[in-house]
């Protein structure tokens, strides 16, 4: 008989479970049951993504991987991917840092912490890009940046509107400076596109913090977020710690940016490719009209 | 290593000039104007008019304070979006008059608050580093103490960056770098050195064009430098300035393909 101090280690060995793996798989809903983060509410992982990572029961918006949102937007099989191959280097030698980007690779299974492409939305042709919170919390890095950057420059060039998911902690600090230069030098890109009187949608999605929301997340000409998003420059932490407070409840969420007039609109998840549809539909009449 | 911290620390150290010093010895006849016409005046950042060897500029500058009260007022120069928006307003009007701007980089970084979150600190940093990259007129930041984060940057898109030979520029205090990566806010020593954040470190990476060296007569030879810098600028058309300024930072990342 197992004594039932030990009896998880051994089941545990019993089953070859290995904790380290834990790190390293996708957290896609491959286990039979889901925990909402929010209610604990158990959802069948098959209803689960049916549903696009939103809880049935409360509505929580759960992350959702940056290349599933794409194919979620683009109507069937229109997306295609650029920049693929661009991936982060370590230019401040930093400690550490390369064994983080290879950790990160695996777990998200991406070669860097945003994808761009694109793809027809409604029949509409646009540039697209994504963020994905899986690699490094979707932190800004020289790969982010260059890939973000030339969106917008082929996006000109081509005339096209741009639609962008963001997810990010900020900076990506083991680049040091490169990484701050990447919010000029994505925002530089934003400008031109919108001098040409060319359209872009950003979709603000949780988190979205520091240096990303002080670039481009916050330079779309239409901003829309997803319930419940957490939007802000500084981190509830930080400023916790420099004010000596507890925040208040509901500060720094979508709709609380909302009411402040910083967002256009809060749109839930099942009703954002329609939106978006509508809102590229009357700037196409504009220009044609 | 021990340098990067003895630089940080000279940085911020206690009486060392800011932003106000730099108006009153590089300029005459400044005069300061007010307010973002939004929400209010921000203290922590300093902005007018005033002439460098006799040709009129607009300067924009952080200014962390001289005593202990007026430090409080102006926030140790980290600004509110307000001031941020004074800072668009008046490189608005520097376009519009044709003149050009100079501003003077010395913060710790964007204030983190709940009023500052409140009325948008994001959207006011993300709104000048869209600005000044179009804006018509020659850009010059010059960092004479702390360059933090989004905060510094927000007034350092320019076509050309100088630091005098003890400022420092970086993405994230060496506070919060230790404390986020290790966990020890203690590792501050190390945290400086793997930043790369001093003039010498931005000089190599091409982040800055200048690094001016702190002699006694400091201010009479930048007033010099400065004039000759806004003259070789103005020679640009205003569509070949933006072109400069954007591929100035288009260039700047490294990444592998």
């Amino acid at each position: 008989m197992l004594k039932k101090a030990n009896f998880k280690q051994k089941r545990n060995q019993l089953e070859g479970y290995n904790p380290a793996l834990d790190e390293l798989s996708p957290n896609v809903p491959d286990s039979l049951f889901v925990k909402c983060p929010h209610c604990s509410h158990l959802t069948l992982g098959a209803e689960l993504d049916e549903n696009q990572m939103v809880c049935p029961k409360c509505g929580y918006h759960m992350r959702l991987p940056a290349r599933k949102r794409l194919y979620n937007l683009c109507d069937g099989g229109t997306f295609q991917e650029w920049d693929a191959g661009v991936f982060s280097k370590d230019p401040l030698s930093f400690p550490g840092y390369q064994v983080k980007v290879k950790s990160s690779r695996l777990k998200s299974r991406e070669m860097s912490a945003v994808v761009t492409g694109r793809g027809e939305v409604g029949k509409i042709s646009c540039a697209l890009f994504a963020m994905e919170g899986q690699f490094m919390m979707g932190s800004m890095d020289s790969a982010v940046g260059e890939k973000i950057t030339r969106v917008f420059e082929r996006a000109l060039e081509k005339k096209l509107p741009v639609i962008g998911f963001t997810v990010s902690g900020g900076a990506r600090m083991q680049e040091g400076i490169l990484s701050l230069m990447q919010m000029a030098k994505t925002s530089g890109a934003v400008k031109r596109h919108s001098d040409a009187g060319l359209l872009y949608v950003t979709v603000l999605t949780n988190p979205t913090t520091g240096g990303v929301t002080a670039s481009f997340a916050m330079e779309g000409d239409i901003l829309l977020a997803e319930p419940g998003a957490l939007i802000g420059f500084a981190g509830p932490r930080v400023i916790e710690q420099t004010m000596r407070q507890k925040l208040p409840k509901g500060f720094q969420s979508a709709e609380f940016l909302l009411e402040k007039g910083f967002l256009d609109d809060v749109v839930p998840r099942s009703e954002l490719k329609g939106r978006l549809t509508q809102i590229l539909r009357l700037h196409q009449a504009e220009r044609e009209g | 290593m021990a340098d990067a911290f003895k630089k940080l620390q000279l940085a911020r150290k206690n009486g060392r000039p800011s932003g106000k010093y730099y108006i009153d010895h590089l300029l005459t006849d400044f005069v300061e104007l007010h307010g973002d016409r939004r929400f209010g005046d921000d203290p922590a950042i300093i902005a007018g008019i005033g002439m460098l060897c006799g040709k009129p500029i607009t300067v924009v500058a952080h200014e962390k304070g001289g005593d202990i009260r007026d430090k409080a007022r102006r926030n140790f120069g980290s600004a509110h979006p307000e001031g941020y928006r004074k800072a668009l307003r008046q490189m608005k009007l520097a376009e519009k008059f044709h003149r050009p701007v100079l501003c003077i980089v010395d913060t710790a970084g964007a204030y983190a608050g709940i009023g500052a979150e409140e009325r948008g600190q994001g959207q006011a940093i993300a709104e000048n580093l869209m600005e000044m990259m179009a804006l018509k007129t020659p850009i010059l930041s010059l960092f004479v103490g702390e360059g933090g984060s989004g905060g510094a940057l927000a007034l350092a898109v320019a076509n050309e960056v100088w630091m005098l030979e003890n400022a420092v520029y970086s993405v994230i205090s060496p506070e919060g770098c230790a404390s986020i990566l290790w966990k020890d806010a203690s590792k501050v020593k190390d945290a400086c050195a793997c930043l790369k954040m001093t003039a010498d470190d931005l000089l190599s990476l091409g982040v800055v064009e200048q690094v001016i060296p702190e002699t006694e007569e400091l201010c009479a030879g930048l007033k010099q430098k400065l004039s000759e810098a806004f003259a070789r600028m103005n020679r640009l058309s205003p569509e070949e300035l933006c072109d400069q300024r954007y591929q100035r930072f288009r260039r700047l990342g490294v990444f592998g393909e």
